[in-house]
């Protein structure tokens, strides 16, 4: 076993996506260099990912979403970019994660309308959300019924 | 500003939404990030060491396997530490630390036991939906302490 010495240790990485109309993820790379003062950027298909001291990343998080809030989503990255037990560049495939960000990101113009909408919203007025089924699912008996007529 | 426990705890659309009304969001970027960044053994890809399960055995019994002592390890002080929780039900990706459905029904249980207020969803289809989803949450997220009243 060899010794493990962290790159970037004390620093956070926050991914920040764009599904805008009127925004791409290079212009607001190009809007983040411009205030990132030291800060890492990385450009990347769907936004970015910055890197630095918690303060600084904030800043430039709070200055980025304020461009265009309903259309800019933050979240937290474990990983620094570029991190060799995470690149595709030596995957070889896409990471793991990158499936998770591909299935929120189909549904993510559905949470800006909703973003857009909530200003206009009396507060008064419950909210009906999309909850749980109650329909029941297949059950372990009935699996088995299927199972065994396939087998029969 | 409440400690919100998400789930699926990698949630792109979760981890923003708490974070932009107000309050923090426990995903598994921050305990990721915590055993990246601690110096030690080289222990790819994600510097779970031996030592995980065995952190583990304080949320699933030794009889469990060792993937989901090993999980619970990182969700565990998440959930001990939660002053509420989101929960999305029947995401259609697990990938990742979100892979083992027995580890995820051992969290919903751990999050439900623990008595704390508890917002069951499904993912938006629709934009309709999407407005309903987000104002339940910011509802939701409202009534916490420390959230605005």
């Amino acid at each position: 076993m060899t010794a493990y010495r962290p790159r970037y240790a004390g620093s956070v990485t926050r991914y920040v996506f764009v599904e805008s109309p009127d925004m791409t993820p290079s212009d607001l790379a190009i809007r983040a260099y411009e205030i990132s003062q030291g800060v890492m950027i990385k450009e990347t298909c769907f936004g970015l990912q910055v890197t630095g001291k918690e303060d600084d990343v904030d800043r430039i998080v709070g200055s980025l979403r304020a461009l265009d809030p309903a259309h800019i989503f933050v979240k937290d990255r474990g990983f620094p970019p570029g991190d060799p037990r995470r690149c595709r560049a030596n995957l070889g495939g896409a990471r793991p994660g990158y499936f998770g960000h591909e299935f929120e990101m189909g549904l993510i113009r559905n949470i800006s309308r909703g973003l857009e909408a909530i200003p206009g919203r009396s507060p008064d007025e419950l909210p009906h959300p999309p909850t749980p089924s109650k329909e029941p699912r297949l059950d372990a008996a009935r699996l088995k019924k299927i199972i065994e007529s396939q087998e029969s | 500003m409440a400690k919100v426990f998400l789930y699926p705890t990698t949630s792109l659309i979760l981890s923003d939404l708490v974070a932009r009304f107000g309050h923090k969001p426990l995903s598994a970027a921050l305990q990721i990030r915590e055993r990246i960044q601690t110096a030690g053994l080289e222990s790819p890809p994600l510097q779970i060491t031996p030592e995980e399960p065995k952190k583990g055995l304080r949320w699933a019994a030794v009889e469990v396997p060792s993937g989901v002592r090993g999980r619970m390890s990182l969700y565990g002080p998440m959930i001990d530490e939660a002053e509420a929780a989101i929960i999305i039900n029947n995401a259609d990706y697990s990938f990742g630390c979100m892979g083992c459905a027995r580890t995820n029904e051992l969290i919903k249980y751990l999050v439900r036991k623990r008595g704390i207020p508890v917002l069951d969803l499904e993912y938006p289809q629709n934009e309709e939906e999407g407005v309903e989803f987000v104002a339940a949450i910011k509802r939701f997220l409202d009534t916490l302490v420390g959230g605005p009243q």
